[in-house]
């Protein structure tokens, strides 16, 4: 939870039970090399405390990008999936707070909009937890659910 | 004044860790009058996490298991979680409802008895920390969710993503006397509800 990883081909790379994270894959299809954000809020901007660069989709995606870019990956062929951002508890007066996840999907698609950077596949919202495994060799996302079953996108 | 995690001393952490004691004494007895059974409980304890380590507590990140969630308003703000892994929430309700064989699946009346089993613990846990405290708090309706711990406990540490990188709980794990039922009581408070949490057992800031 707010980390990020890159690996080389031939690599998986992991997020046990997301919940309302959205956990963003940049994928280079050229190199072949992937990268995750496990990303836990929307904005650093209206937080005092922003230190942790990846714990916001804003500041995040920047950094795997960057990140990625110094490793030898090219921007013209880098692809993103994204997966998580549920709202695992139901409320009837429901207050923002609850929306967090839907609210990680929305900032994330914009700033990989903002880069750029296009979304190829996406399995986000729902209310349930998602483990996600990317494999770098031919740019699978292997989602596994309780209860929703597993698949890829 | 604010008070961050990191400034809590330990003066502090056995006030918040008495607090825990005092709604989870209640909380059990409540639990052993409706299933009938002697619960113990362990001594309560403060626990400051990395967003990380926080599955840890229930054993891993794609452990199945029940969360009852409440959101609590008044004098403190912040939330409780009640959480049983899969096969303790089963044992429960099969208790409750004098049930031998156990079912495998949890129906829509099942569900709603843990969360009426969350409900009334919550409320025994509240109710006896706000008498003790002289604070008026109040709880939400509970919100019920079966699923792996790492995606129900980020909703805790998505609260206090908001101010910084840990989490702060103070747990209390529950067991009933024959080992079969193991549950956690997590209570949640906001950071902001630190200083008013301390100065209700009177140590200032």
């Amino acid at each position: 939870m707010a980390e990020l990883g890159i690996i080389q081909e031939p690599g998986i790379l992991t997020t046990l039970g997301l919940g309302s994270c959205v956990g963003v894959i940049l994928y280079d299809r050229v190199v072949k090399t992937g990268g995750l954000a496990h990303i836990m809020l929307p904005s650093s901007k209206q937080i005092k405390n922003n230190e942790n660069k990846a714990k916001f989709a804003d500041t995040g995606i920047q950094l795997l990008l960057d990140r990625m870019l110094t490793t030898g990956c090219n921007k013209s062929s880098i692809i993103a999936k994204i997966a998580g951002g549920s709202q695992m508890f139901l409320f009837q007066n429901d207050n923002d707070m609850m929306k967090i996840g839907q609210k990680n999907v929305v900032a994330t698609k914009e700033m990989l909009n903002l880069l750029r950077i296009p979304i190829i596949a996406e399995d986000t919202g729902g209310n349930y937890g998602r483990t996600i495994e990317f494999h770098t060799t031919d740019g699978r996302l292997v989602i596994k659910t309780i209860g929703h079953g597993v698949h890829e996108i | 004044m604010d008070l961050s995690i990191e400034n809590l001393n330990n003066l502090h952490l056995d006030v918040l860790q008495e607090i825990g004691n005092i709604g989870a004494g209640n909380a059990v007895t409540a639990l052993a009058n409706m299933i009938n059974k002697k619960v113990d409980m362990d001594v309560p304890s403060v626990k400051i996490l990395n967003f990380s380590d926080i599955s840890a507590i229930l054993g891993g990140e794609e452990i199945v298991v029940s969360g009852v969630y409440f959101g609590i308003t008044g004098d403190i703000e912040g939330n409780i979680m009640f959480l049983l892994d899969i096969e303790s929430a089963k044992t429960l309700i099969n208790i409750l409802m004098g049930r031998d064989n156990k079912t495998e699946i949890l129906d829509e009346m099942d569900k709603s008895a843990l969360q009426e089993i969350g409900n009334i613990l919550s409320g025994a846990y509240i109710s006896s920390l706000s008498s003790l405290t002289g604070l008026d708090i109040k709880i939400s309706v509970p919100s019920l969710c079966i699923d792996m711990a790492g995606a129900i406990l980020s909703v805790p540490a998505i609260q206090f993503g908001h101010t910084g990188d840990k989490v702060l709980l103070v747990e209390t794990v529950l067991q009933d006397g024959d080992n079969m039922v193991t549950g956690n009581f997590l209570l949640i408070p906001e950071t902001s509800s630190f200083p008013t949490l301390l100065n209700s057992l009177g140590v200032y800031i």
